[in-house]
C-alpha cells in the first residue's frame, strides 16, 4: 500500500536519512524502532510532504506522491498523529473533529466510528480540546486524523507519557483499526507495546532501515532491540 | 443561541446609548463604530487566524479613497460609494496578500508594512488626484443616504449604527462557521491544519480579503459619515490603531474590538485632558494590560464565559 524507496531526506543542508527503503500494508501494524536521531519522526514528515526530499520514491496506491503538496497529501489517504499530539487547544472536541473532517464533508456516520472507538470523546464533546487529560487529547488526535478515512495511519509515540489504562485504549483502538484494514505505521520505543501490537518492526539507524524483521519472531531481549533501542 | 441573543442584546444596547447620549457625544460613538468595524476587519486577520499585519492602514485607505474620490470628482451617490470602497479594500488586500503571504511572522509584518509605507507615498504623490497631504472635503451631494444627511448627528449615528451591525453580525456568522473553525486551526498550528488537508494559503488568502473587505467598507464610512479623507489615514498610526483595540477588547472575541474601540477612545479623550503627554498614559496602560491580561479584557473573560465567540 505505502511504499518508499531509497528516500533522501532532511532538513537544509543536514541529511537524515539515507536512502531509506520501507513499505506498510493494508491490515498490519508496521511499528519503527531506533534511537533517538535515527530518523522515525523524519520519515513520517518526509512521507507527509514536511520534508524535502532529495531523492527517492514514496507511492501510496501506485500514486507517486513526490510532486503532492503536503495539503493534498491528506486526500490521498494518508493521516498523521504527530508526538505531542498538537490539538487546536480553544476548540472543543466537537470542533476539531469537524476540522480534521472537512476534506471528506465531515460525514455524520465517520464521526460516529471515531465515538466509538473512543466512547470517552462522546462525554467531553462540548469541552476545549485543552481542558482535556493527557490520554484523552491522544484520543482526539487519533480521533481527528481518523476523520480523514485514512489508507495509511501514521502514529508517532502516540502512548508516550500515558498511563498504563489509557495505553490500553490506545492499543485496542489501533488493533481495530488494524482489523478494519487500515495500514497502521506506529513509531513506538516500548518493547512490551511493540510485541502487542506489530506485525513487523522496521529498525532504524543512521537515517536508515537496517533491518525488518516479522514481530512474531522477536522476544524480550532479542538481538535488535539491543542493537537498534538499547533495551 | 444564547450567544446569538447577547450580541444582539449588545447591539441594542447601542442604538438606545446613542440616542441618550448628548450629539457631541452620538457623534463620538459614531466615530468609535466605525472605527470599530475597523478593528473587526482586523480582528479576522490577526485575531483569528494569527496574521499579525502593520498593512491594514491600505485597506483602510484603499476604502476611503475608492469611495471618496468617485464622490468628490464624480458626484457618485453614497450607496455606490460604500459598495465601491467595500470593494478596494478588499482589492487591496487580495493584491497584498497574494505576495505577502508567501512570508510569515516577523517577515510577514515589514511586507505588509512596506505596501502600506507604498500607498501612503502613492497618495503624497499623486496630489493633483488625491489631495495629497491635505486631503479633501466630500461635497454634501455624496453625503445622503435614502435621503437623509449624513453629515447631520442622527442620520450619521444610524448610519455608523447599521455599518457596525451588518460587520458585526457577518462575524459572528463566519467565526461561528466551518470556515471559522478552519481559521483558529490555522492561527493554532499551521502545519497540524495542513495535515488535515487545508490549503493554508488560500484560506489566508481568503480571509486576508474579507479582513480587507470590512477595514476598507469602514474606510468608505468615516470618509462618507465625517466628510473628509486624506493621507494621513494611510499612515502606520492607522495600523496600529485596529491592532490596539483588538489587544485591548480581546483578540479572537467577536465583541472585543468594539470593547477595545471604546475603551481606548475614553482613555485618549481622559489623558489629552491631563497632559500634553498622553501618549505616556495611554502606552503605560497597554504596559499594564499586556502584563495583566495578555489577552485583553474579553479574552481574559472567555474561560469563565463560554459562550464568547
Amino acid at each position: 500500500m505505502l511504499e518508499v524507496r531509497a528516500l533522501t531526506a532532511g532538513y537544509g543542508p543536514v541529511t537524515v536519512l539515507r536512502g531509506v527503503d520501507f513499505d506498510a500494508r493494508a491490515g498490519e501494524v508496521t511499528c519503527l524502532m531506533g534511537r533517538n536521531g535515527a530518523g522515525k519522526t523524519t520519515l513520517l514528515k518526509a512521507i507527509m510532504g514536511l520534508v524535502e526530499t532529495a531523492e527517492g520514491t514514496i507511492r501510496l496506491s501506485g500514486i507517486d506522491l513526490h510532486d503532492l503538496p503536503a495539503h493534498r497529501r491528506p486526500g490521498h489517504g494518508l493521516a498523521w498523529v504527530p508526538q505531542g499530539r498538537r490539538l487546536f487547544g480553544p476548540l472543543t472536541v466537537a470542533e476539531n473533529l469537524e476540522v480534521g473532517g472537512l476534506l471528506h464533508g465531515h460525514r455524520r456516520e465517520v464521526r460516529e466510528h471515531v465515538l466509538t472507538l473512543f466512547p470517552r470523546l462522546r462525554e467531553r464533546l462540548a469541552q476545549p480540546a485543552a481542558t482535556l487529560s493527557g490520554g484523552e487529547q491522544q484520543m482526539l488526535a487519533i480521533g481527528r486524523a481518523l476523520c480523514l478515512e485514512p489508507k495509511v495511519l501514521l502514529l508517532d509515540e502516540p502512548t508516550e507519557g500515558l498511563q498504563p489504562s489509557m495505553i490500553a485504549l490506545i492499543r485496542d483502538a489501533v488493533l481495530r483499526l488494524k482489523a478494519e484494514g487500515v495500514a497502521v505505521v506506529l513509531v513506538e520505543q516500548r518493547v512490551d507495546a511493540v510485541l502487542k501490537m506489530a506485525d513487523r518492526v522496521a529498525f532504524m539507524a543512521h537515517g536508515r532501515v537496517e533491518e525488518m524483521v516479522e514481530a512474531r519472531k522477536l522476544e524480550h531481549g532479542a538481538r535488535q532491540f539491543l542493537d537498534y533501542v538499547g533495551v | 443561541m444564547k450567544t446569538w441573543a447577547a450580541h444582539l442584546a449588545v447591539l441594542a444596547l447601542l442604538l438606545a446609548a446613542g440616542f441618550l447620549l448628548s450629539p457631541y457625544h452620538m457623534t463620538n460613538l459614531a466615530r468609535i463604530l466605525v472605527l470599530a468595524t475597523f478593528a473587526m476587519g482586523y480582528n479576522l486577520a490577526f485575531g483569528y487566524t494569527g496574521l499579525l499585519s502593520l498593512g491594514h492602514a491600505l485597506f483602510f485607505a484603499a476604502g476611503m479613497y475608492a469611495a471618496g474620490l468617485p464622490i468628490w470628482h464624480a458626484g457618485l451617490a453614497a450607496l455606490p460609494a460604500l459598495g465601491l470602497g467595500l470593494a478596494g479594500g478588499a482589492f487591496a488586500a487580495l493584491a497584498v496578500g497574494v505576495l505577502a503571504l508567501r512570508t510569515a511572522g516577523v517577515s510577514f509584518m515589514i511586507v505588509t508594512l512596506m505596501f502600506a509605507q507604498a500607498g501612503y507615498l502613492t497618495l503624497l504623490y499623486f496630489n493633483a488626484t488625491t489631495g495629497g497631504d491635505e486631503g479633501f472635503a466630500l461635497p454634501a451631494t455624496g453625503r445622503r443616504l435614502f435621503g437623509a444627511d449624513l453629515s447631520t448627528d442622527v442620520p450619521r449615528f444610524l448610519a455608523a449604527w447599521a455599518i457596525f451591525a451588518v460587520t458585526f453580525l457577518a462575524t459572528l456568522a463566519l467565526v461561528r462557521s466551518r470556515f471559522g473553525r478552519v481559521m483558529v486551526a490555522l492561527r493554532e498550528n499551521e502545519d497540524r491544519a495542513r495535515m488535515l488537508g487545508i490549503n493554508p494559503f488560500t484560506t489566508k488568502l481568503g480571509v486576508l480579503t474579507l479582513s480587507g473587505a470590512a477595514s476598507g467598507l469602514a474606510g468608505a464610512a468615516y470618509a462618507i459619515l465625517f466628510g473628509y479623507a486624506g493621507a494621513s489615514f494611510a499612515t502606520i498610526q492607522y495600523s496600529i490603531l485596529p491592532m490596539l483595540y483588538v489587544l485591548l477588547g480581546g483578540a479572537g472575541t467577536v465583541a472585543g474590538p468594539l470593547l477595545g474601540a471604546i475603551l481606548m477612545f475614553m482613555l485618549i479623550e481622559a489623558a489629552t485632558e491631563v497632559t500634553s503627554a498622553w501618549m505616556f498614559l495611554v502606552g503605560a496602560a497597554l504596559v499594564i494590560l499586556v502584563l495583566f491580561a495578555p489577552k485583553g479584557i474579553l479574552g481574559a473573560l472567555r474561560t469563565r464565559l463560554r459562550g464568547l465567540p
